[in-house]
This record gives structure tokens, sequence and C-alpha cells, in this order.
């Protein structure tokens, strides 16, 4: 199993973001790609599009299901994953790094003290496995 | 992982697949793997070598009596006094208004025992409606807790089967079956499936499940089957062109709008439905079920509209619905089915796909998307993955 960066915040949605200097980077985590299953399309906003936290703002696919991508905070969209049109089982292979989705600039930085740390992202998916 | 929700029935391996990893999900009531490996994998083992797929939440119902192919014929459309002992028939159960209760499988087993395979879901409403028009010397009861169901589907699927049975089975013909042994255990051995591939259907005693599951699994010699979850064989059938109870067909489609008029022998003796079929027939239907292949990037679900009329924006009205749609594996496309007026049901004919925010075009396609080759080859090209 993947481990869970400590330096990225995390939603209950299974998305990640890792951000510095007032850039995101925004991905869906490890738990979420073994959920889903093999990505074999994805659907990204545009540059420039604006994004607000809690919003879906794209949509992963695999053969079996459509999941939609929450935003973990608001801003506006610097780049989109250029890798994924033609590979998108990145995002299975590698969650945490390769298959990162946007880079975002933040609107409001405090938005990622509401997030959860690895180790609360890490407990809430354990829950989830017991329910 | 997460145990079964309370609701739900198990299938007698359903301990071997959480062992084995597979991912579990809710279908027809039942707590069934939908994934080991991975759907992409196990769909192209099943068209490349073979893959075994636990299906035993599908329903058995056993008729029997002097009257049993009476009973049969009075509530299935297709002529089951075709069949000869040991062949089986793709058939419809219909309600008097000439639509789908259920699609199944009738298999005659003896001049006075037929037996049924029919979806999991809709056994008991099933079972219930042959009852209450059963008029016939005949008893009907539901058999489904006698029996597991596995289907070994794939090229190979013969030759990894053949040496744990003294059956013969290139001597079973397509849509034909056996009473025989597999490893020792009892076994109906139908040469049918949900695939568009050869392969077997095995029905046997569940508390010998979990046996051959891994004698199976075993077999081949390193080059064996893989198991197999609904994923798979939902994106299989698609390929296959075939219905899906509840997608293509259901309590509100006649056989003629869902290409199912081959299974609808309108000249053998009344059945259920057989007068509104009738004049049914003697109209052009209002909707037909097309294929598509989407001609640009986006995948159309089930459910998902077909836009006509004016501009084809995504606000367009609908004039069909999508009813399964999924990337097809094994053609590297992304392909479906649909409801659409006749005027749109010619090959070729472009189609717009509402997903979601945006309009996506499509084109209708000739169904099956996928036939198997004679011989064990494959007519279609696979996908160059």
């Amino acid at each position: 199993m993947a481990s869970y960066p400590s330096q990225y915040r995390y939603t209950k949605e299974h998305e990640w973001i890792s951000a510095e200097g007032g850039r995101g980077t925004v991905g869906i985590t490890d738990y979420a790609q073994q959920q889903l299953g093999d990505v074999v399309y994805v659907e990204m906003p545009k540059t420039g599009a604006e994004v607000k936290s809690a919003q879906a703002f794209g949509t992963v696919e695999s053969v079996k299901a459509v999941s939609e991508i929450f935003s973990p905070v608001s801003g506006t969209v610097e780049e989109v994953n250029p890798d994924l049109t033609a590979a998108p089982e990145l995002i299975n292979q590698d969650p945490h790094r390769r298959g990162w989705l946007v880079k975002v600039q933040l609107a409001n930085p405090a938005e990622l003290d509401s997030l959860m740390s690895a180790a609360e992202y890490e407990q809430f998916i354990a829950a989830q496995r017991h329910d | 992982m997460t145990a079964p929700a309370a609701h739900l029935q198990q299938t007698a391996l359903n301990s071997v697949h959480r062992r084995m990893g597979a991912r579990m999900v809710p279908f027809g009531g039942w707590d069934m793997p939908v994934e080991y490996s991975g759907v992409i994998p196990e769909h192209l083992a099943v068209r490349r070598a073979a893959g075994l797929f636990d299906v035993s939440h599908m329903g058995e119902l056993d008729i029997r009596g002097p009257q049993a192919l009476d009973l049969v014929q009075w509530v299935c459309c297709n002529d089951a006094n075709r069949l000869a002992i040991g062949q089986a028939q793709y058939s419809g159960l219909m309600t008097e208004h000439g639509a789908f209760v259920d699609d199944l499988l009738v298999h005659k087993l003896a001049n006075d025992h037929y037996w049924l395979v029919v979806n999991a879901a809709n056994t008991d409403a099933d079972c219930a409606h042959i009852q209450a028009h059963n008029r016939f010397d005949a008893q009907v009861t539901n058999a489904s807790a006698r029996y597991a169901q596995l289907a070994l589907q794939g090229p190979r699927a013969l030759e990894i089967l053949q040496p744990l049975t003294a059956t013969p089975l290139a001597a079973i013909q397509y849509y034909w079956f056996a009473h025989g042994q597999v490893l020792g255990v009892d076994a109906i051995i139908a040469r049918t499936g949900y695939t568009g591939e050869d392969g077997f259907e095995l029905y046997f005693n569940p508390r010998h499940a979990e046996r051959l599951w891994t004698a199976i699994l075993a077999a081949g010699e390193g080059a064996g089957p893989i198991a197999c979850g609904l994923g798979a064989r939902n994106t299989l059938r698609l390929e296959a062109g075939m219905a899906l109870y509840g997608h293509e067909i259901d309590a509100a489609t006649t056989p003629w709008e869902a290409n199912l008029g081959w299974i609808c022998k309108m000249s053998k003796p009344g059945f259920l439905g057989q007068e509104r079929l009738e004049a049914a027939k003697a109209n052009p239907p209002a909707r037909r079920l097309v294929g598509f292949e989407m001609t640009e990037p986006g995948i159309a679900r089930d459910g998902y509209p077909i836009l006509g009329g004016g501009d084809g924006s995504p606000d367009a009205a609908a004039i069909g619905r999508v009813t399964s749609g999924s990337p097809a594996p094994f053609l590297g496309k992304n392909i479906g089915m649909a409801y659409v007026p006749p005027t749109a049901a010619q090959p070729g004919t472009q189609l717009k796909i509402g997903i979601r925010q945006r309009t996506v075009a499509a084109v209708v396609t000739p169904l099956p998307f996928y036939r198997r080759g004679k011989g064990g080859g494959t007519a279609a090209r696979p996908a160059g993955r």
C-alpha cells in the first residue's frame, strides 16, 4: 500500500493537495484510485478556470464508474497534468505524484487548515473500511 | 476489508472472493465481486484465453409435470417446442402486455422437466409470475438454493475444463448441455455464456463451489483462467451486443424495439402477450435499440440523453437514452447501446450525447460490436494495448 505523504492535506472525498508558496497541486488518493479501479479517462477544467472549495471541478472515470473530483481549495487553475490524456493510468500507478490532476493558485490559503493531515486521513479511511 | 451488508445474499464463494481481494459490490440483492485484478485485464483474459466467473447469484426455476412444456410455452415468447432434450434456448418471460418480465435461458432436461436460468434480482418475481399464470398440470419451484453456477469463458475454456471431466466437451454444441461430473461433482455442463466467447456454464451443488472454483483456477498448466468479476462480465456482454435486463429490456420494452424479434415466435400456439405483440408488430416501433461508438473523447454512461433537434446543445430535448455505455476494453473504443427514434437508427447516423455539461458526438454502429471468429480466432481487431 502506498503511504500518504505527511506534508500533504486530504479531503473526505479522497483528494490530496500539496501546497507551497500560495500554489497547490491536487490529485486523488491511493485509496480513491483503488476504489475506482483502472482509470481510463480524465476530464479536467481548462487553465484559468476558477475552482471552489468542496465543489466538483472535473471527473475521473474507470471502466465501471465516473467519479467527480472536488476541489480541496478555492482558486484558479494554473496547469492541468498534460500526461493524463495519453496515460490516465498514471493515476493508478502513482496517485500521489505523477498522477496529479491540476495545479491551483490558492485564493485563500487558510482553507488548508480545515483539511485532514495524513494521520487523520489514514484514520478516516480505516474507519470507512470497517463500516 | 468491509464486511458484506447484512441485507445482501451471499454466494457459496463469498469468503473466497474476499480472501482473494476482490472488490465487492451489491448487485441484484447479492454481495458480488465486481473485479479482482481489474476490469480491463479480466476482460482481455476472456477474449484471449479464459476467465472464471462466480455467477451463482443467477436464479434457477424448475418446471416439472406432464404439461411442463405447455406452461413454458405459455409464459415464454420463444418456441420451447423446438428444443431437444439437452438443448437450451434464449427466451423472454412475457407480461400480458408483451413486455419483458425477464430474459432467461430455457433448458429441456426431459419431456416433463424444463429448467430456467433467470436474472438474480428477478428470481422471486419470475417464479411468482409463472405460478400466477400456471393453469397447467405442472409445478414451478424456485431451485436457486440448490445450485452454484460458475462460468468458464474464453477461447481456451474447453482445453482447460476437459482434463477435469470425463464428459467429452467438444461434443456439446453451442447452446446444448450435458449431465456429467467435474472432479467427481455432479454438474450440468452447458455450452452457454454471456461474454461473446466460447465457454461453459457449470451448475452444481453449492457445497462443492470452493473446490471447483479453486481447481478450475489452478487448471490450464499455468496458463489457466483468471478470476473475473461482474465488471468484466458487463463490458464483455456489451461488446457482444447482448441485452441486460433493467437496461436494454424491462417491463416497458417489447422484443421488436429491442432487436429481439428473433426470440419471439409469433406462429407458435398462444402465449402471454402474443396479441399485444401482434398489434405492436403491425406498427413500426417508436424507438429502436442501436449500438453507438463515441467519435469524440468521452464515455456515455447508462441513462445519459441522446440529444436531438435544434442545436444539439446540452439543453436540447432528449430524443433517446443510453441504456448501457462503457469503454470497450478489447475494441479500444467507447461504446454503448441506446434507444433512439427509428429515423436515427440507421448505422452511420450521427448522434449527440449529453455527457454532464458537454455534448459529445457518436455514430450509430451495427450490433454486435464484437463477434468472435470461427475456430477460436477473433474477427475483430484487438486494441493496441
